[in-house]
């Protein structure tokens, strides 16, 4: 039988980006607060260690600092139709685990997200007549604009040292940055990190082309930095281990560096560690958490009672979460009712590979994850979606993370994958390629969605979180006009080669080809409870002491990196608790 | 057998004649006797408590405070710190203000015996009578009792020998009146009384003792006794291996934070002394410290030298690895602290000039590049930054190459560090999780 803790104010499930900045928050309102992360404590030492970390066996193969998927996954399926099976390999999308989370390994990309991506609907509808919206596209407006985001998405920056260049600065063009983004209060807290040689050659092509290039924000610091919080970050050295990785030198802004040093240091914060949340605890009538019921590193079943309970998962164990808890009411596509499951939606990346010959040193191997240029003239209102003939946009940019041997070199097209050909081709393209992406919107549909497996269940005997997910017409259509308009523009650079790789008409969500970790929706935010699974504070409509922040909670996904939108709609909520619900807890919001 | 007898009985006449010799009464007066308990002095004996970092020994990790029982090894086997904590039976409850006085300043506890010199009398022996009174009403008062017998040293007699014939016979007065200015004497207060600085910075004679206990001599805080395994380093002027190319607000910031943005970090054995005791010194205090330590000369032994010069930077950047150290360095180091040996201000300490990386006796270099060490932390400076331990990946003579190369590149010079040095410390470290 459960063994049952003390009462406390606050019990957080997952100590990433959401839980981090949830736990500072709260506590700076004064309040006990438990954060229970199920997999191990991390920190830059002994975790991340040099050189032990820069190990691209143990980090992109063996997948050391990602969820172990023997223990808890989900099943995957194209249609509702079709039966799902489990993500046994990690491939599409990389969950993190541990005290950073994926905050931990992700790249470093820290955009926020256009004012016209908050209220997508209906600009759309405005611009361009309902009709433009194809009828089985469910994408909603977020209940907020950006004005309401922008000092959280100011704070994040600051919080996370990153490093850009501001383009629109309290209304007012700022040469140098982003000519289309949302104003912004100030400019970034760091100047951008230098241009590789790819990205260099991105602007001369951006620049022929008539579009309009910037520094990709990103929260790999330029320079060293002291935080708001008086954490310290170094400087980004290029090593090229970013993604799938921690960061060796403080460089790359996660919780653990960013925020989890002032968290240890606090009385009022406890860190459980290895302790997997199995459900959250209601009362009678499932309108009140009364706590989470976890499994500890003995495997002993806890429970932790709390007057909040905050679900800062990975956006799809966020769901899960829920689903396995009863709150709200489950998604069916059918009749199209019920909130929790409800637009699951992804990201449309697509990769252009130039090859040059051997005057053009690119070197692949020195990356860094979120820096390099990216432009915005295919984005947001710049793009006239009716003459494109889709929904959404995106961006084109020029990115190195970084590459080695294991991770895989891309040869030129026309070479075999194996012989002496392919070793030719290999020491040809390895240090005389680089390439450009397109990263586009996904929009949410009816028949995208999370529910519980009926086959499968995981380590603990729950079901598995079922994904329906498969690409559209419209999402095609997206990626060969951007990859369109990408080779376009490689063409000014006359490379010796041009691999492209847009989606093709008919072509099915491949899970098994590495493409994003951008997993969005699935307990959306919603101005209308019956078409969302949390209000404009990220509050649970069902369950009001109930929080859920995550890119779970974006109604669609945009053409932007979601870490940016996902810290600052946390700072939002964490605000909006702090000002609002502990002074009358109760619903925020009364549809 | 006679010629054993009067052996023996000289032997006992010797022995009688040095535990006489080294003996002191033990004391009267009444506890708690006209003492102060105003808020000014308690809290003035609380801030005194901290410069003096007693809490540092007298507190374990984790225990109450000042209860004692934290261990320390020492030439006469291992001893236990005692209770300090106002308890009648195991702690100073019965100590009266002259007990108090002659314990923290003299060393002798209230029965006579001699209190082992881990505990650092000799500098409290400058402290002001004000001080020590108000010090005393904070253990009196302020601080909580707790009941723990903390057992004494087996063999205490030596002490009093070692105390009557190496420290001064009268306890030394501070005197404001050799100092420039009165904020200089504060900081050679600090530093040459409650902060004990000497206990540690100074170098010691064959005999154990402090070689100085003031700047009247130019070896006060010269540097050079290895604490927990860490040197204590230079605290002087000279240029290279001293804080003589430190400006006033490097010394406050590493006094302080463990950090300042030009010169260096602070790490373990330091870095505790920075969470216990400094990060609550006043400003104006550690202003003085600085000032203070900026008065001091040149220490006059053997020096390291240091004349920046971008030649190891030029090389490195274009490929040539001069020695093995050097490419040693290019595969372990560089990736943070760079192949121009800079570092990054503030986070990762630079190589060029480092008065560590520069300090004749090269033992703290050593510990560090096999064990690693991570900085102090203080609300503050929250970040506990650390440097990986490479004992797992370098040998003996690696590490010995590559600290050779470090030593003597981008203008610094220092002597080289050998094969045997690395291997004396490494002997000593816990082993190694690889």
């Amino acid at each position: 039988m459960a063994n049952v803790r003390p009462k406390v104010d606050a019990v957080i499930v997952g100590m990433g980006w959401t839980g981090a900045i949830m736990a500072k928050e709260l506590t700076d309102a004064g309040l006990h607060v438990v954060a229970l992360e199920r997999g191990p404590d991390r920190d830059t030492q002994p975790d991340f260690a040099y050189p032990k970390v820069v190990d691209e066996l143990e980090g992109s193969v063996h997948r050391r600092y990602l969820q172990s998927l023997a223990k808890e996954t989900v099943t995957i399926r194209h249609g509702p139709t079709d039966t799902a099976v489990p993500y046994r390999q990690m491939g599409s999308f990389k969950p993190g685990t541990g005290v950073g989370g994926a905050g931990s390994h992700w790249s470093g990309c820290h955009f926020r997200a256009l004012p016209e991506d908050f209220n997508l609907r209906s600009n759309l509808e405005h611009r361009y007549g309902r009709r433009i919206i194809p009828a089985d596209m469910s994408i909603q407006d977020f209940p907020l604009r950006y004005e309401d985001l922008e000092p959280h998405f100011d704070h994040f920056e600051y919080v996370c040292g990153t490093s850009g260049k501001a383009g629109v600065i309290q209304g007012k063009p700022a040469p140098g940055g982003n000519p289309f983004e949302g104003s912004r209060s100030r400019e970034f807290p760091l100047p951008p990190n230098p241009n590789y040689l790819g990205a260099e050659m991105f602007y001369e092509a951006a620049h022929a082309s008539g579009y309009h290039a910037y520094p990709i924000p990103a929260s790999n610091t330029s320079a060293p930095y002291v935080n708001p919080y008086g954490c310290q970050m170094g400087a980004c050295n290029f090593c090229g281990f970013c993604s799938d990785y921690g960061c060796l030198n403080y460089s790359k802004a996660s919780p653990n560096i960013c925020i989890l040093p002032v968290l240890r240091m606090r009385k009022e914060f406890e860190l459980r560690t290895l302790a997997q949340v199995l459900k959250v605890n209601l009362d009678k009538d499932r309108k009140r958490a009364t706590g989470v019921t976890y499994l500890d590193a003995q495997g002993t079943e806890i429970e932790q009672p709390a007057d909040l309970v905050l679900l800062c998962a990975f956006s799809l164990f966020n769901v899960h979460l829920m689903l396995v808890s009863g709150i709200g009411t489950v998604y069916d596509p059918q009749t199209g009712k019920g909130s929790i499951g409800r637009n699951y939606s992804y990201q449309n990346l697509n990769r252009v590979t130039l090859f040059f010959d051997e005057t053009v040193q690119a070197n692949g191997f020195i990356g860094i994850g979120g820096g390099g240029a990216v432009f915005d003239d295919l984005n947001g209102n710049q793009l006239d979606n009716a003459k494109a003939g889709f929904v959404g946009g995106g961006v084109i940019w020029a990115r190195q993370p970084g590459a080695g041997p294991v991770r895989g070199i891309t040869t030129a097209p026309g070479v075999p994958n194996w012989g002496s050909a392919w070793k030719r081709g290999v020491k040809e393209a390895f240090r005389h390629s680089f390439y450009f992406e397109v990263q586009g919107a996904c929009m949410s549909y009816r028949d995208s969605f999370l529910d519980l497996d009926p086959n499968f269940r995981d380590a603990f005997g729950r079901p598995l979180l079922r994904m329906t997910f498969d690409w559209h017409d419209n999402e095609i259509r997206m990626s060969q006009f951007l990859v369109g308009k990408a080779r376009e523009m490689c063409k000014s650079l006359h490379p010796k080669a041009l691999k492209g790789d847009a989606k093709k008409a008919g072509d099915h969500y491949d899970v098994t080809q590495y493409q994003s970790t951008h997993t969005c929706g699935g307990a959306i935010m919603g101005s209308d409870p019956s078409q969302s699974a949390l209000n404009r504070y990220l509050q649970s409509w069902d369950v009001s002491n109930v929080f859920v922040p995550g890119a779970n909670a974006f109604p669609q996904n945009n053409g932007y990196n979601p870490t940016g939108l996902v810290g600052a709609l946390t700072y939002w909520s964490a605000r909006a608790i702090r000002e609002q619900y502990l002074k009358n807890p109760g619903p925020l919001v009364h549809a | 057998m006679r010629v054993a007898l009067g052996i023996v009985a000289a032997l006992i006449l010797v022995f009688v004649g040095l535990v006489w010799y080294g003996r002191a009464p033990s004391s009267g007066g009444t506890a708690g006797n006209g003492v102060s308990t105003d808020t000014a002095t308690l809290e003035r004996g609380q801030y005194l408590a901290l410069v003096s970092d007693c809490g540092a020994c007298h507190t374990t990790p984790g225990g109450k405070p000042y209860a004692g029982g934290r261990a320390f090894v020492t030439p006469i086997g291992a001893v236990l710190s005692s209770n300090i904590t106002p308890d009648a039976g195991t702690g100073i409850g019965s100590y009266s203000l002259a007990d108090f006085d002659r314990a923290v300043r003299l060393g002798i506890d209230r029965e006579g015996n001699t209190l082992v010199p881990v505990m650092p009398y000799p500098s409290y022996a400058s402290m002001t009578p004000a001080d020590i009174a108000a010090l005393y009403a904070f253990f009196r008062n302020s601080v909580a009792p707790v009941a723990q017998h903390v057992d004494e040293p087996f063999l205490r007699w030596p002490l009093g020998v070692w105390r009557k014939t190496f420290l001064p016979a009268n306890s030394p007065v501070f005197d404001a009146a050799r100092y420039a200015t009165p904020q200089v004497a504060r900081g050679a207060y600090l530093v040459q009384g409650p902060g004990h600085c000497g206990a540690c910075h100074t170098p010691r004679a064959w005999s154990l003792e402090e070689v100085a206990l003031d700047d009247r001599s130019d070896r006060f805080l010269a540097g050079g006794q290895v604490v927990d395994g860490w040197l204590a380093v230079n605290l002087r002027a000279n240029k290279a291996d001293g804080l003589g190319a430190w400006s006033l607000q490097d010394v406050v910031d590493g006094l302080a934070k463990g950090r300042n943005p030009t010169h260096t970090v602070v790490g373990s054995a330091m870095g505790e002394v920075i969470e216990s005791s400094l990060q609550y010194v006043r400003p104006d205090d550690l202003q003085a410290i600085a000032a203070y330590l900026k008065t001091l000369s040149p220490a006059p032994d053997l020096h390291s030298t240091y004349e920046a010069s971008d030649e190891t930077a030029h090389a490195l950047a274009t490929g040539k690895e001069p020695s093995r150290g050097a490419r040693l360095y290019v595969d372990n180091c560089a990736a943070c602290h760079g192949t121009n040996g800079r570092g990054r201000v503030g986070t990762i300490p630079a190589i060029a000039g480092n008065s560590s990386v520069l300090a004749i006796d090269p033992t703290s270099m050593i510990h560090l590049l096999l064990a690693g060490d991570e900085l102090p932390v203080t609300p503050a400076t929250p970040s506990r930054l650390g440097m990986p331990g490479f004992a797992w990946r370098l040998s003996d003579d690696d590490v010995a190459e590559l600290l050779t190369f470090v030593r003597s590149g981008w203008g610094n010079n220092a002597p080289r560090v050998n094969e045997r040095e690395v291997a004396k410390v490494r002997e000593l470290l816990p082993p190694t999780k690889s």
